[in-house]
């Protein structure tokens, strides 16, 4: 399946809706998690770096794709145990109020 | 064989989207990171079974490295440290862009559609890593927090961005003029990468939240480039969507500060800004025992927590005050304004960890409605959102949100000393008749307050 340029556009024009819609309402205390939690979204560089390195075809590019792919794990590991341990704050206010 | 990781992209996608809703709410916030996690994890499961994908045996160590390390370097800092452990992981992911930028350009026969796109998102993944490195390193303490400034400072940082951009272009149209164009990709990652860097110096610590916000939505939308430049509808849509919501998050964060973006990027923070005010009154020192009899004999007590507060660390022993005084059959509440200390949420995040009742924090709002009936109000080094000047027009904090402290019958101040706030003014707060200063480390403050109380 091969998306045109155009279907692009309204692919980027719908997730810029979404993301904007979905910080818009957040209470002010939640800021600091909520970049935590979208720090570990874009983690999903992941799966670029993994296609990166497997499609690497010289030493050059594995050594390369093998740094990003570090760097990319790190994202995605540390991003998730940060904003875990972060929100684990919140679990007080549950039934607070 | 069917393609299975297409549909599995298409659940991810429609999981971060769920699962940041719910990060959105407090009671439901745990779910959401759960949610996005366990997307996360089938996603990339889901990528090793694209076709002619091999290197396996690089792949799977470089996973484990990068896991060990980011599990234990998060498992074991602090909670108080969290801001630039964001912005560490944040950087690595903007790298992880800027790699597959690399590879893509290095290869031969990519149509100039993609080499711009993966151009692009590698300029904005570069400044992401080193600014986001900056921000690290100021925050965790090992490079220094104040701005730094030279002369022709901004001259500088265009220039080297400039240059930089031109290198990009000479690779776009093959332009062997200044070095081979495949060679141009070397200057071209130095200097994007040493713009980063000189982007961030003049940003002050005290900033950096809002500047790490910002940098995780470039992160994002680097992300979304290099998706782009191959192919991949995942990266494509989940890095817009961070770079969306990055920004929305990075703009609602500098104004709950009373900030803008753009005056952050200029940098220069804490110059002291013009202000003509003459203040009536003077600052009254108050002795420990003298607070300690005031606090026995309240019936109510306020204790209004700033950034005093956490870089004392001083929120243990404010909850055993906090303890001690309730035993004693005050009442107690804390007054939690929204941007009190350098992250928003700060407060609720440092008076969790010590394990301070939830009930007794309320918001701004509350704490306004309730501060006529308090006795004294304890402000634990917090400055700028107790300073009546906000309703002042004219001066700098005008319009910006306080706490209304000076409504409470006493007012002690805990300070280290006599500076100024945050945004550089004067507080009136602290010259009026009601309000004495107790002058100190917040920590040790307060347990000499603890071993004062002990004696009555």
């Amino acid at each position: 399946m091969i998306i045109t340029d155009w279907a692009w556009l309204y692919i980027i024009l719908l997730a810029v809706f979404v993301g904007y819609e979905v910080i818009s309402h957040v209470p002010v205390i939640l800021h600091t998690p909520l970049m935590s939690g979208s720090n570990f979204i874009h983690g999903i560089v992941l799966v670029g770096a993994i296609l990166a390195l497997g499609y690497a075809t010289n030493d050059v590019e594995r050594v390369i794709g093998f740094v990003g792919v570090v760097m990319a794990t790190l994202n995605v590991v540390g991003g998730y145990v940060v904003t875990e341990r972060m929100l684990a704050m919140f679990k007080k206010k549950e039934g607070g109020k | 064989m069917i393609d299975i990781t297409q549909p599995i992209y298409v659940l991810t996608i429609a999981a971060f989207v769920f699962g940041l809703i719910r990060m959105g709410n407090p009671a439901t916030a745990r779910s959401g990171i759960l949610w996005a996690g366990i997307a996360m994890a089938f996603s990339i499961g889901a990528t090793f079974f694209v076709p002619g994908i091999s290197n396996l045996i690089l792949i799977f160590p470089a996973i484990l490295i990068g896991a060990v390390i980011g599990y234990v370097a998060a498992r074991k800092v602090a909670i108080v440290d969290m801001p630039q452990m964001v912005a560490i992981y944040n950087g690595m992911g903007a790298g992880a862009a800027s790699t597959i930028a690399a590879i893509e350009l290095i290869k031969v026969g990519n149509s100039s559609f993609n080499i711009i796109v993966a151009l692009v998102g590698a300029i904005i993944g570069n400044v992401s890593i080193a600014g986001s490195t900056i921000a690290f390193l100021k925050l965790q303490g090992w490079m220094r927090q104040k701005p730094i400034t030279f002369f022709l400072q901004q001259v500088l940082n265009i220039v080297v961005m400039a240059v930089g951009i031109l290198f990009g272009v000479l690779f776009l149209v093959h332009s062997s003029a200044i070095v081979s164009y495949r060679s141009s990709l070397i200057p071209f990652f130095a200097l994007t990468i040493a713009y980063g860097f000189l982007m961030a110096l003049p940003i002050g610590g005290a900033d950096m939240p809002v500047l790490i916000s910002l940098y995780n939505a470039m992160t994002g939308i680097a992300v979304g480039l290099e998706g782009f430049a191959i192919s991949n509808y995942a990266m494509v849509v989940a890095g817009i969507l961070v770079g969306a919501a990055g920004t929305i998050l990075t703009v609602a964060m500098a104004s709950a500060m009373n900030r803008s973006v753009g005056a952050i990027l200029a940098g220069g923070f804490g110059k002291p800004q013009e202000e003509n005010r003459a203040i009536s009154g003077n600052l009254k020192p108050i002795s420990s025992e003298d607070v300690a009899i005031m606090l026995a004999y309240s019936s109510t007590v306020a204790i209004v927590p700033g950034f005093g507060m956490a870089s004392a660390q001083a929120q243990f022993k404010v909850r055993d005050l906090t303890d001690m005084l309730i035993s004693k059959g005050i009442k107690v509440f804390f007054a939690i304004h929204p941007v009190a200390g350098r992250m928003p949420g700060h407060m609720n995040v440092l008076l969790a960890e010590a394990g301070v009742p939830y009930d007794l924090l309320m918001d701004r709002e509350e704490a306004n409605r309730a501060f006529q009936d308090v006795d004294v109000s304890l402000v634990i080094g917090a400055n700028d959102v107790v300073n009546p000047a906000a309703r002042i027009q004219g001066t700098p904090l005008y319009g910006m949100p306080i706490l209304d402290v000076d409504k409470s019958k006493n007012v002690i101040v805990l300070k280290r000393g006599s500076g100024k706030g945050f945004a550089g003014i004067e507080n009136d707060l602290f010259y009026m008749e009601k309000t004495k200063m107790l002058y100190g480390d917040a920590q040790e403050s307060i347990s000499k307050l603890i071993q004062e109380l002990k004696k009555l």
